[in-house]
């Protein structure tokens, strides 16, 4: 029950942005923690400018706090000198809302996105002065639960974390509530009760509830050790996100942060199918949210927060069905009230996305961002991002045809059958896209950022032997040597962070050990280039007696038996298997969203469908529109503003910025009618 | 503010509490996205990049509390500046609030360059001895001391910087600096004279001195008329529509217990109450915002 800010300020003088530790958001809150509530802490386990804006604890955030029988309150790691300064102070972990001990709440729950946090997590847990090993955690310490991406992998924390929740949070926090609930009332007897209750939630993961046997470095079995607790544990799945309209008053920052704007869901889900992205894979089937909704939430936020930019996220923006009506009602909402800016993450590369990014952004036409993702056609057939090269260039010519002057171009390297041709189509891909530039501007300019390839758990790829340090840094090399004296500039990963990275993405329990040796050399914000060391990760793995190279570049075998075949995001390991061999075999497959199902487990396992407003796929993408994708042929590029249904708002931007009209007519049905 | 359409007006805001330790950039941030809430009809410029005609005096120092911060910025249409303080308010963070507006001559000059002393009490850390070493300080010809300036440590005299230093008691001092050409933090000066730890500091009062008169921003190039018209303000004012109301109901509170006046300044003994009004307004999605 205590507040801990008069302990706090004191150090404040002494540190880095100490707004990073007042709180003050506004729509944040200060609940009131009644003994019959369950308290949880919300923990983004980095900074505060990253942590905060994330949209899944600030959902979590609103979910807990509506419900009778919890609140919750926030807490992020914070950067060394502040740790050292409580430290020596005696001063534990958190909240920002109230200055509450984190050793007061039920819950520690944490958001894992990335790998490179998992440190952070135990220093985190420390720092509550709570034992960050499971076996040692008393009746009376928080539980430590996590969610998120990266728990669809939950073994290297299997023993620092008790409970993992796989999917989406909005319906299983309140289960979750209600457990601790009981288990609070009776008196919190001991911790393998309620561990017990909990991993009989569907989407609950409880380590300590399942044996893992090994045979020699292999692992042979992870095996329940109750009959209530499942073998095998499925995702939990929002059906529908119209009844999720969260987060309804989203944080608004002291301080600047990343992504520092509005920022309105549009879907969730995506079947493009690109075979190296996790979050494609495990977030099936795609749940469009109603375009109506989306314009009360943009109008509604922005009316609330005082942003004058707003983001349509989702995995590929452009993708969504009601994009034209929300970005044309949009536009014509903020005439006169002002420049609100609107910005579309994770855009398609096509001149379908040009088309849209020009209509939001008739000022300022300064950058636009393209993922290729691989430099050869050959390759984008092996990972399925289906671009072909006009794809791009029409893209490309569009954007600088109208303004825009720099592109950014995202590549991975160290994908499986990657050649060195392959890598150099890079510099090539780069290279043209300055000479389409400079037709039309001397400005022109393209940026290249080039990161090493990890392969994820529930993914095609999961299968695939990563490139080690070497392997990478010779190919980066290989790519610098191209573009030397192109006017294209190259951006790269460090290759030594990529592989720790895949250590710990496919690794399995005996990896936590690993993690726990890297925290106590003192390896935290090891996604901070500044604090990161291979070293320290490479001499904790064999000080526990294990090989790095098994973890990270070997290739696993089908008939092996992986560290997260008991989690399931829905996908059929034959599903995933057969897709894998597609991949080297260079066989592109279609976006189910458009096309016939192919049955990738999900919807039919599930009983869940694809919420597409649209039967039609949006024009220009080249994906699932039928055309011959082996062949990688032509494609037939449509501007939004020449498929006119005359009379449109945007006719007016095609004549402005002399596009030639034509090409095909491919109107989404759900956009009829929403044009004045 | 150098403004020739459009309606100019000074306004005066106070910064106490927790929300003092975020920096100058935040406050203008905090302020603008304020201004959206209450859509506030801001002239812009005009060019490539409009942006909100509103300029900062000077910055307060983070980690330090005032009752003086001023801002000029230019509407483009006519306001009631009576009603802006508390409509403003109620969209800024807890901590923050407008304390007074008045309609600004146009032409007038920066905020920057007319203010030319600002007014301190600083909370120290008790200690014997503080009173004459004070006293040995302003006495003193030069007081050298090393400050942090474009990534360098420098050296620098902060004896010229300082207008008169009061010992209040133990714990407290009242100090007047001088801002032209250049100013000092108040830790700086009470560095500068021996090890006197300084605990916590309060803007109480910044002033434009000018032709022997002594004037608070809000009483210097401020017209004093009731309701003041958008003059000229017809070329800015094209394409808005005046008669919009700049505050939706329900879209900002009045702050309760806040106290809209200027002037004087409050001891501390008022901050615990600040602390409690704090709490209260941290509570509740409706207290953030729209209740």
């Amino acid at each position: 029950m205590s507040d801990l800010w008069p302990r706090i300020e004191p150090l404040l003088a002494r540190v880095e942005k100490p707004a990073r530790y007042i709180g003050m958001e506004k729509g944040s809150l200060a609940p009131d923690h009644g003994p019959g509530r369950v308290a949880f802490l919300l923990v983004y386990p980095d900074t505060y400018e990253i942590g905060l804006p994330n949209q899944g604890l600030q959902i979590l955030y609103e979910l807990c706090n509506e419900r009778g029988d919890a609140v919750a309150e926030r807490a992020y790691a914070p950067w060394t000198d502040m740790e050292s300064a409580m430290r020596a102070a005696g001063v534990p972990l958190f909240s920002v809302d109230t200055h509450r001990a984190a050793g007061d709440f039920d819950v520690l729950a944490f958001n894992l996105s990335a790998e490179l946090v998992y440190t952070n997590l135990l220093n985190l847990v420390d720092l509550a002065g709570v034992a960050v090993r499971n076996e040692d955690r008393a009746p009376s310490d928080p539980l430590v639960i996590a969610g998120g991406h990266c728990t669809y992998n939950p073994e290297p924390l299997a023993e620092y974390v008790d409970a993992f929740v796989i999917g989406d949070g909005e319906e299983v926090i309140g289960e979750l509530a209600e457990v601790v609930g009981a288990w609070k009332r009776g008196g919190r007897a001991d911790r393998e009760t309620v561990l017990r209750d909990l991993a009989t939630i569907p989407g609950v993961y409880v380590p300590a509830m399942y044996d893992c046997e090994y045979d020699g470095p292999e692992l042979h079995a992870i095996t329940p050790r109750y009959p209530d607790v499942p073998a095998v544990v499925d995702k939990r799945t929002v059906a529908d996100l119209a009844q999720w309209p969260y987060p309804k008053h989203q944080l608004v920052p002291l301080i600047e942060v990343v992504h520092d704007r509005l920022n309105v869901e549009i879907f969730r889900g995506c079947t493009r199918g690109c075979r190296f992205c996790q979050a494609g894979m495990i977030t099936r089937p795609v749940r469009e949210r109603p375009e109506e909704q989306v314009r009360t939430m943009v109008r509604e936020g922005l009316r609330r927060t005082g942003y004058d930019e707003v983001a349509l996220t989702s995995l590929s923006s452009a993708d969504f069905s009601g994009i034209e009506g929300v970005v044309a009602g949009l536009v014509r909402d903020q005439e006169g009230t002002g420049a609100v800016s609107v910005s579309l993450p994770s855009l398609r590369v096509d001149a379908f996305s040009v088309g849209i990014a020009s209509e939001i952004q008739k000022v300022r036409r300064t950058g636009l961002t393209f993922a290729p993702e691989a430099g050869s056609w050959r390759l984008r057939q092996v990972i399925n991002k289906l671009i072909v090269e006009d794809d791009l260039y029409a893209a490309v010519d569009a954007a600088f045809s109208q303004g825009w002057r720099r592109m950014k171009l995202y590549f991975l390297t160290g994908l499986p059958t990657e050649m060195d041709d392959d890598t150099l189509g890079i510099a090539n891909l780069a290279a043209n896209v300055v000479a389409i530039g400079r037709k039309y501007t001397k400005q022109a300019s393209c940026t290249v950022s080039v990161g090493g390839f990890v392969p994820k758990p529930h993914t095609p790829f999961q299968w695939f032997g990563q490139n080690g340090v070497d392997e990478l840094a010779r190919k980066v090399s290989l790519l610098r040597g191209a573009m030397r004296g192109t006017r294209a500039q190259l951006k790269w990963h460090d290759p030594a962070a990529t592989f720790a990275e895949g250590l710990v993405s496919r690794g399995d329990r005996r990896i936590g050990r690993v993690i726990e040796r890297v925290w106590r050399a003192g390896g935290t914000f090891q996604e901070w280039s500044e604090h990161f060391s291979l070293d320290r990760w490479l001499e904790a793995t064999y000080a526990e007696g294990l090989d790095p190279d098994w973890y990270v570049t070997r290739h696993r075998t089908r008939d092996e038996l992986l560290p997260w075949s008991h989690i399931a995001a829905g996908l059929h390991a034959d599903f995933l298997w057969d897709d894998w061999q597609a991949a080297l075999a260079a066989h592109g497959l279609p976006d189910c969203r458009w096309t016939p199902c192919y049955d990738c487990g999900v919807c039919t396992d599930y009983a869940l469908e694809h919420v597409v407003a649209s039967p039609t796929p949006p024009a220009g993408g080249s994906q699932g529109t039928g055309q011959d994708l082996a062949r990688g042929g032509e494609t037939q590029v449509a501007f939004l503003s020449t498929r006119g249904t005359g009379g449109r708002a945007t006719m007016e931007r095609r004549e402005l910025a002399g596009v030639p009209s034509g090409g095909e007519s491919g109107v989404p049905a759900s956009s009829e009618g929403d044009e004045a | 503010m150098k403004s020739t359409s459009g309606m100019p007006v000074r306004l005066k805001y106070e910064k106490l509490g927790k929300v003092r330790w975020i920096g100058h950039r935040d406050v203008a941030r905090a302020m603008e996205r304020a201004f959206r809430v209450v859509q506030l009809p801001l002239a812009f410029t005009e060019g490539f990049s409009p942006h909100p005609k509103v300029s900062f005096g000077l910055a307060l120092p983070t980690g330090h509390e005032s009752e003086a911060e001023y801002l000029d910025l230019v509407l483009a249409a006519d306001v009631d500046l009576d009603e802006i303080p508390a409509a403003i308010s109620g969209a800024l963070p807890a901590g923050m609030a407008v304390v007074g507006a008045r309609r600004l001559a146009d032409r007038a000059p920066a905020l920057q360059e007319a203010v030319t002393a600002v007014a301190w009490r600083v909370e120290i850390a008790p200690r014997a001895g503080t009173r004459e070493q004070i006293a040995a300080g302003l006495a003193a010809q030069t007081l050298e001391t090393m400050r942090h300036r474009k990534g360098r440590d420098v050296l620098e005299d902060v004896r010229p910087v300082i207008r008169s230093i009061d010992v209040h008691d133990d714990t407290t001092v009242e100090m007047e600096l001088h801002t032209q050409p250049r100013s000092a933090k108040p830790g700086e000066v009470l560095a500068a004279i021996g090890d006197i730890t300084e605990v916590r500091a309060l803007r109480t009062h910044q002033w434009i001195e000018r032709d022997g008169a002594r004037l608070e921003p809000l009483d210097a190039d401020t017209i004093t008329v009731g309701i003041a018209n958008a003059e000229g303000g017809s070329a800015a004012a094209a394409g808005s529509d005046s008669s919009r109301p700049y505050a939706p109901p329900g879209a900002c509170v009045t702050r309760e217990g806040i106290d809209v006046r200027s002037g004087t300044s409050r001891g501390w003994d008022d901050r615990g109450r600040r602390d409690e009004r704090d709490e209260r307004r941290g509570v509740g999605h409706a207290a953030a915002g729209s209740g």
